[in-house]
């Protein structure tokens, strides 16, 4: 009896040390993002605390400065364009590689995942070599092509698991019922993995648009990124104004997430409605 | 489209001809399903792997001084490399020096071997100049005159093994060797050694938060894995938002915290845990600090969806089995979630040892990783051939962990959420 | 989506895209050191020429070396008008080819420039000086002599040092006794770089490093240091602009020339030269000292800034007492290998 009620108390200890230690690393995650908040706010030009007072000023400088609007249409818009190709290629890639028939498949699948493994300065310094004489360096197509070959590993590998967990039943089904493979493809496979194709892209979105080490290696003047901005605003010229475009990501990024949610929300609810 | 097998019209089938039949059928399908994957597999081997072939091949490369001045290049080869050379050679390294100033490289000359012998630059720009300005009648004497390091035979050592292509030198200097004047393999210096430190430094910080991260992690994981979905959800917001958030700002939100007089010191201060600042920035502190943050995501989300799918059955029958509580945990449960924890912990091993901007921002001058050496080579150097030796080194090491990990966890089935 | 309409969202894509690259006017594409001297260039001289001439201005900051400039001539592709140069670079790109040659004379009258500050490819733009600051609310006794920067004793606390050697070994050896007359005299022997690398080893674990001019002043107002290293006029914009109790120590200080110069291959050297010539006439060139404390390089010039600004100046008689003009040409010929024995020293 003591032996249980010794197990009992152990688990009741261990148990509540799990949720302190969970609510400190927890805290440990969020407090230093919540905390420069406070701080774009501050008056002085300055990134330290305390506050010297309470102003919008630098909410207004990153919203009307030229730079940082530029920068935002330049992030966004080389984001859609590499995760187009991203999505593209990696869906078509991930139909082939969820086949059980994939030949070579601990020899191909190195290569698709290796974006996400090797080291980014190393990549970056790369694409520089190799677009520099073909006059891609400071250019919208460079940056694009490096963007969507960062991109495509998590679109396959969002793809490929939704493939691998789909039921080929389904598409025997409707074989049996008298569609052709390209139809049974568009409306049978289609749209139960869109959402894994959407959730890649958004992925491959978010990798495009966090990224600053090979803009900075291939990316010119006209080409800054958001992240480019902000690194110029930390190394460079120092300016608060970053803190707000901070927010601002910090909010996109509580947006992101749950979008990519919603999304999988969706997944489960289409695969439940086949049952 | 699934493969089917199907049985012939007429006649009946033989086991060879079925067999025949299957196997045409699996080939077809294989190459259909090749064809799906071949135009990211040719993109990403254009636009990602050989860029990185490239920069490997850097290494090894040794244009310069033969793509400028090609017969002093040849003379060189020819020369034994023993004492100071022949009039012939001036005569060739003064014409050598004008075609190259004509072409516009002497600039890339002039680097690469300041690459090899930090005084070379200003010597070879010196020769030059007079070298455009006069025409003596023997070059050997006039040139020894304009600078005495010409008679030295150390300055035609370092001249003819630039020009030697291919050339181990630079994968040498990657980790603090060289060759010495009798031909040996030997290591630089001490106090001129500084890459056998940076990448013993680089795995030590990625060991450290790799570590930091699991032991961080794995905890929460448990946690976040076994409460019901509701509260788990919510808890999990904290880890997701900061995956989320760009990697730029939350750095910056060290680099704001951490300082002299910022909000960690003022806690510290203001709980009586310490009398002056304590310095939490610009050094390894603060890169671990920095990177754990960034990190530990990674490996919570990885150990999550492996413990997501382990089933309490098991502990409990170990219990009931008579097992202690904690011996059934650590018996029982911590092994099902091995691969997890490998996935984890490869993951963020792999990413910390290629990390630049973290360290760049929160660390110190000692701090320095393998990254933001290999940068200082590309972006200030121009020693485009010692940052791919030092990417060589960093590829292959991270390519054989790869291959390692996979053995053990298989990382082509990490998911990612 | 409807063809119609996917064919109208590329339409517009495409379009925004070109508006954002092609301008309707010429720009010009320059590089300078950032932060408050590129805030005063801008006022004191793009803004003038744009609206004199209608040419544009694009601006990129870095913190010196050839490296880029080198690299785009190496690739063939120079996106830069102009560039913002210390005076060893100069001298260094204009010997390697990297600077295109410039015509003096279409200055105009150049009798009263400083000796030695227009050379064949560049046109010095002001005089400025590395300096060290200090924050007189935090430190009670004011630092007075370069001494006081390596005392920590009398000062404990961290020090600010450009990541550079240049300066750091001139003052390691001032500081060490060396007379400043004869500092590149010792700096030129290999046992005076022995010793200014010991002198600068007895503060090594208390210095925090930066390598943008910005950085200097951040570095004091956040309290990471108690002194630092930094362009006087970075200093001085903090203190008036931002009201930080900052004050500079003059002891020692190390002058240079900036320099404006054209790279090769640059897509609209004719406008760049133009631009240089403008900024080059007094009027302009006094305007840049209402902006930051950085003095004209030339004497007509001088004669047309305000009298008590120039007292804020690296030339102020009051400054001048100790001042080191940099010696250009022997960190043009010694740079290097000083450089690759401060990268060691560094890491280690």
């Amino acid at each position: 009896m003591t032996e249980q009620r010794n197990r009992v108390l152990t688990e009741r200890i261990a148990s509540r040390w799990v949720r302190v230690h969970t609510a400190l690393v927890l805290f440990f995650l969020v407090a230093p993002i919540l905390a420069i908040i406070p701080l774009s706010f501050n008056s002085g030009s300055y990134f330290s605390y305390p506050l010297q007072g309470f102003s919008l000023r630098w909410y207004e400088q990153a919203l009307t400065s030229a730079d940082w609007q530029r920068s935002l249409l330049n992030s966004v818009g080389i984001g859609a364009a590499s995760t187009l190709i991203a999505t593209g290629l990696g869906t078509l890639a991930a139909l082939g590689l969820s086949r059980t028939q994939f030949p070579l498949r601990s020899v191909i699948m190195p290569i698709i995942i290796s974006p996400m493994i090797v080291p980014i300065v190393v990549v970056a310094a790369g694409f520089y070599l190799i677009f520099a004489p073909l006059g891609l360096v400071n250019s919208y197509p460079g940056v694009i092509l490096a963007h969507a070959a960062l991109g495509t590993p998590f679109v396959v590998i969002t793809v490929t698991a939704s493939l691998l967990s789909f039921d080929q039943s389904l598409l025997r089904a409707a074989s049996g019922l008298g569609a052709k493979p390209w139809t049974a493809f568009r409306r049978v496979t289609l749209p139960l993995i869109t959402p894994a194709v959407a959730t890649g892209s958004v992925f491959a979105f978010a990798t495009s648009f966090d990224e600053v080490i090979v803009i900075l290696f291939i990316g010119g003047p006209d080409q800054r990124t958001v992240p480019r901005q902000m690194w110029s605003g930390i190394r460079d010229s120092i300016d608060p104004s970053i803190l707000a475009v901070a927010t601002m990501l910090i909010v996109f990024a509580v947006l992101l997430f749950a979008s990519i949610n919603w999304l999988r929300g969706r997944a489960a609810a289409a695969s439940r409605a086949l049952v | 489209m699934p493969a089917s097998i199907h049985a012939p019209a007429s006649g009946s089938p033989t086991r060879a001809d079925g067999r025949a039949s299957y196997q045409r059928a699996r080939r077809r399908a294989s190459v259909q399903a090749l064809l799906l994957a071949l135009p990211l597999i040719v993109f990403l081997l254009s636009t990602f792997i050989a860029p990185i072939a490239l920069l490997l091949a850097r290494s090894v490369e040794n244009k310069e001084v033969p793509d400028s001045m090609p017969a002093l290049t040849r003379a060189l080869d020819a020369w034994d490399g023993r004492g100071v050379p022949d009039e012939r050679m001036f005569a060739l390294l003064a014409s050598g020096l004008k075609d190259a100033q004509q072409s516009g490289q002497l600039g890339t000359v002039a680097r690469r071997l300041n690459f090899a012998q930090p005084e070379f630059r200003s010597l070879l720009m010196r020769t030059a100049r007079s070298v455009r300005d006069e025409t003596p009648a023997a070059w050997k004497p006039a040139l020894i005159e304009m600078d005495e390091r010409w008679n030295s035979p150390e300055t035609w050592r370092v001249l003819k093994r630039a020009a030697a292509t291919p050339t181990p030198d630079y994968l040498l200097a990657a980790v603090d060797a060289q060759v010495t004047p009798q031909g040996n393999l030997a290591f630089v210096p001490d106090n001129s050694s500084v890459y056998r430190q940076a990448f013993l430094r680089t795995i030590s910080i990625s060991a450290s938060v790799t570590l930091l991260c699991l032991v961080l992690g794995y905890p929460v994981a448990w946690l976040l894995a076994n409460l019901p979905a509701q509260s788990s959800n919510r808890l999990m917001l904290f880890v997701i938002v900061p995956f989320w958030t760009s990697l730029l700002v939350r750095t910056t939100a060290w680099y704001v915290l951490l300082q002299p007089g910022g909000v960690i010191n003022g806690l510290l201060a203001g709980l009586g845990l310490a009398t002056h600042p304590v310095p939490l920035i610009f050094n390894r502190t603060g890169v671990l600090i920095g990177m754990t943050h960034v990190l530990l995501p990674y490996m919570i989300l990885a150990i999550y969806s492996v413990m997501k799918g382990v089933s309490p059955v098991y502990v409990r029958a170990a219990q009931s089995l008579g097992a202690h509580p904690f011996t059934a945990f650590v018996r029982v449960y911590i092994p099902q979630t091995l691969p997890g924890v490998g996935a984890g912990c490869f993951l963020v091993f792999v990413l910390a040892l290629g990390y630049y901007i973290t360290p760049a921002l929160l660390g110190g001058a000692g701090d320095e990783m393998i990254s933001q050496l290999i940068a200082l080579q590309t972006n200030t150097q121009l020693n485009w051939g010692l940052a791919g030796a030092l990417s060589a080194y960093l590829v292959i090491f991270t390519a054989i962990f790869y291959f390692l990990f996979n053995r053990i966890v298989g990382i082509d089935r990490l998911r990612f959420g | 989506m409807r063809p119609q309409f996917k064919a109208q969202c590329a339409a517009l894509a495409v379009l925004a895209f070109a508006s954002i690259s092609t301008q309707a006017a010429e720009t010009l594409s320059v590089v300078t050191f950032g932060g408050a001297y590129e805030a005063a260039a801008k006022k004191a001289w793009f803004e003038p020429f744009t609206q004199a001439t209608g040419v544009n201005f694009s601006t990129e900051s870095y913190d010196g070396g050839l490296a880029k400039l080198s690299a785009m001539e190496q690739a063939k592709n120079t996106t830069w008008d102009l560039i913002d140069l210390e005076t060893n670079d100069a001298i260094t790109a204009c010997d390697e080819g990297l600077l295109q040659k410039f015509d003096k004379k279409s200055i105009g009258k150049t009798s009263d420039f400083i000796p030695g500050s227009i050379s064949d490819c560049a046109v010095a733009s002001m005089v400025w000086s590395t300096v060290y600051a200090y924050d007189a609310s935090k430190l009670k006794t004011a630092p007075t002599t370069v001494n006081d920067f390596f005392d920590l004793q009398k000062y404990p606390g961290k020090r600010g040092l450009r990541k550079s050697p240049k300066v750091s070994m001139e003052w390691a050896l001032i500081a060490d006794g060396v007379d400043p007359k004869d500092v590149y005299k010792v700096l030129g022997t290999p046992a005076g770089v022995d010793r200014a690398f010991k002198k600068l080893d007895t503060i090594k674990k208390n210095i925090v490093w930066w390598e943008s001019g910005a950085q200097a002043p951040q570095l004091l107002a956040d309290g990471a240091v108690v002194m630092v290293q930094a362009y006087n006029g970075r200093i001085d914009d903090a203190a008036k602009k931002d009201n930080k109790p900052f004050k500079a120590v003059w002891d020692a200080q190390v002058y240079d020339f900036e320099w404006w110069a054209i790279p090769t291959g640059a897509k609209h050297a004719d406008t760049a030269a133009k631009f240089i010539v403008s900024q080059a006439q007094p009027k302009a060139s006094a305007d840049l000292s209402k902006y930051i404390a950085y003095a004209p390089p030339r004497k007509d010039a001088v004669a047309l800034v305000d009298k008590q600004r120039l007292a804020d100046m690296p030339t102020a008689p009051d400054n001048f007492k100790r001042a080191v003009q940099i010696n250009a040409n022997f960190w043009a010929d010694n740079a290097d290998q000083i450089n690759k024995r401060f990268q060691v020293w560094l890491t280690q």
